[in-house]
């Protein structure tokens, strides 16, 4: 089977986010950057799924500038084949990275995307199903279990809804998203990075793929959330229970 | 193009055959948008057996109340559920499109949206639209920045986080009923429902309840959870929630993981019994009116948030609120 993954690179999850002083845009200086970590539990995923399979190919696929080149690296010394780099510098909204992604699809042709839900710093959680949205497929979201055997039609996936764990059976080609549940990523080794400096790497942009990668979205002004003050301490249960009715939140 | 052309489609969420609470706030949305621009709204219900979901969706003022019924739709999956949405808001002439967050809007949206070509947000906090400029806030990098953004294109697709809007004020007249033909020949089938573990647990939704008790990973065993932060909520009336620790430890199902991945909530009283207040999970809590925190440690971080904050162990603290409770 052939996976297709994409990988974003985002601020690592730990990021203390601070705001440019004139507010144009959010600190990058001395951040240090990771896969999104929910697109490195759908590496994961996927490399299990081929090495159980015993064969097939894990493609991953980045958007964005040649500084995601890392990202892909990474991905490759996890153990992916190859590696795709969209360059786009620009901003870029979900349904333009979808475009993108779908037009990839079309050109590579994989049996599974396996993607993250959402990336860590939009929190947009829309990618994948828009790309399902624009080829007509099958899609999975939020799943934290994944059942594929080598030569299915179809993928058994564990939904995680707000309702509880949903099970389905979703027809293949399809885009499925995973959730933290999934799997722990492995650790990128020594000997993984030494073998991917050796895998492809292509680079194309928007234009090569006949995509225009126009976003809907403008962001037009970034601030702090409010921060919240510490309150209190008290030093007991009644005395946190007299505070509490005080204000008439507990009877 | 004239302001008043805007045009809301609400898409409703129904919980075994009821409308769920959060979707009231996207109607409030609406309400606010329809107001704003000098248009109007409808709303969408899929589901199966929907008859009397049409009265209560038709409190509000909608111009419409649309009802997609049919047994493919009983458990809607994104395929054919998003191709419903698509249909009713191309013949509709909708320009908005919008649903309270949750994993069933964010599932089918983002393919609505793609199938009309359409710009989209998600968890919108409010919107500002004059004529055709609209901004609307959200926020970023798990809740610690607010952008506020421009949503260009003819037709607009958002989901609003439910506890930014206040509940929808009602309408004198009822709206008209409409029933939306559904051609079942043409619908895709590439996504089967299979079964789901919705557990009715006798307590309410934490998005939609008053107080949320809420357990980290000071609970050592699904039985402490259910005895300490169960027993809690139970003397109060209140919603149970966890973090992600627990969820994955198998303590607490993935239904109550409260934060950046799991439920945004903003009740009146939030209680976070031992658990650190990891930024993660304080993206889903920290607009909660008032919050108490127990920790053993006087370090830990949720105390910067808490309004009242108590150091001690959740095993005797916990106990002595339910008795006194009680
Ligand atoms: C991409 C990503 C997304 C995430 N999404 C979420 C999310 O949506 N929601 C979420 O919650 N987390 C999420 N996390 C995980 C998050 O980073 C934290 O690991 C998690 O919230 C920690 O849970 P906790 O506070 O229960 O546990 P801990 O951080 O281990 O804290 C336990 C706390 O309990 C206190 N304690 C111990 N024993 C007692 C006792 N007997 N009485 C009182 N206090 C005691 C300790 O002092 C400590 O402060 C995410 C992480 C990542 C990387
Ligand atoms: N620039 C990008 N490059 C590669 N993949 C992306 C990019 N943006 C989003 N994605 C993918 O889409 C998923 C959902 O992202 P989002 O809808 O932005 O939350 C992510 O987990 C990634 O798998």
């Amino acid at each position: 089977m052939k996976f297709l993954v994409p990988l974003k690179r985002v601020f690592d999850p730990d990021t203390r986010i601070r705001l440019k002083a004139d507010g144009s845009g959010v600190e990058t200086d001395g951040v240090k950057y990771a896969i999104n970590p929910f697109d490195a539990i759908a590496l994961e995923e996927a490399l299990r799924a081929r090495d159980l399979h015993g064969s097939g190919e894990v493609v991953v696929v980045s958007i964005g500038s040649t500084d995601s080149q890392e990202q892909l690296r990474a991905g490759l010394a996890m153990g992916a084949d190859r590696a795709l780099l969209v360059r786009h510098e620009a901003e870029i909204d979900s349904l333009a990275v979808a475009k993108i992604l779908a037009a990839v699809y079309k050109k590579e042709q994989p049996n599974l995307v396996l993607m993250g839900k959402q990336a860590i710093d939009d929190d947009s959680n829309q990618v994948g199903q828009m790309l399902a949205g624009l080829l007509g497929i099958g899609q999975a979201t939020f799943i934290s279990k994944l059942t594929l055997p080598a030569d299915a039609n179809e993928a058994t996936c564990c939904r995680e809804t707000d309702a509880g764990l949903e099970i389905v059976n979703v027809t293949l080609p399809a885009v499925i998203t995973a959730d933290l549940r999934l799997n722990e990523p492995r650790y990128v080794t020594a000997l993984g990075i030494m073998k991917a400096k050796k895998k492809p790497l292509e680079e194309l942009t928007p234009a090569d793929l006949g995509v225009d990668a126009t976003s809907r979205v403008r962001t037009l002004k970034l601030g702090l959330a409010p921060k919240r003050s510490a309150g209190i301490r008290v030093q007991s249960v009644d005395e946190l229970l007299q505070k509490l009715r005080a204000e008439t939140l507990i009877p | 193009m004239t302001a008043n052309s805007t045009h809301v489609l609400v898409v409703a969420e129904l919980e075994r055959g009821q409308v769920k609470g959060a979707t009231l706030a996207a109607v409030a949305c609406a309400q606010q948008i329809a107001q704003k621009t000098g248009g109007r709204f409808d709303i969408l219900a899929l589901g199966h057996e929907t008859s009397s979901v049409g009265d209560a969706l038709g409190k509000y003022g909608a111009g419409r109340v649309y009802l997609a019924d049919s047994s493919d739709l009983k458990n809607p999956q994104a395929d054919k559920a998003s191709q419903v949405i698509t249909q009713v808001a191309k013949t509709a002439g909708a320009t908005v499109v919008i649903a309270a967050s949750s994993t069933f809007s964010k599932d089918i949206l983002p393919r609505v949206a793609a199938q009309l070509d359409a710009g989209m947000l998600t968890d919108v906090l409010s919107v500002t639209a004059e004529g055709n400029d609209w901004t609307l806030q959200r926020a970023l990098f798990a809740g610690n920045v607010i952008a506020t953004v421009a949503l260009d294109g003819p037709v607009k697709v958002f989901t609003v986080r439910a506890s930014a809007f206040a509940a929808p004020s009602p309408s004198s007249t009822a709206s008209p009923v409409a029933s939306v033909e559904l051609n079942s020949a043409g619908q895709p089938n590439q996504i089967k429902f299979v079964s789901c573990d919705e557990k009715p647990s006798g307590r309410p939704d934490a998005t939609e309840a008053r107080i949320v008790v809420s357990g980290g990973r000071a609970l050592k065993n699904s039985e402490d959870f259910e005895r300490l932060i169960g027993g809690l909520a139970d003397v109060l009336g209140a919603a149970v929630g966890s973090s992600r620790a627990l969820v994955d430890a198998g303590i607490t199902p993935n239904a109550l993981q409260i934060g950046q991945t799991g439920k945004v909530v903003a009740p009146e009283l939030y209680m976070a019994l031992g658990m650190s207040g990891a930024i993660q999970h304080l993206a889903g809590m920290k607009d909660s009116k008032r919050i108490v925190a127990v920790n053993t440690d006087p370090e830990a971080p949720i105390f910067e948030v808490a309004d009242y904050g108590l150091v001690g162990d959740v095993y005797q603290v916990v106990p002595e609120l339910i008795q006194k409770l009680k």
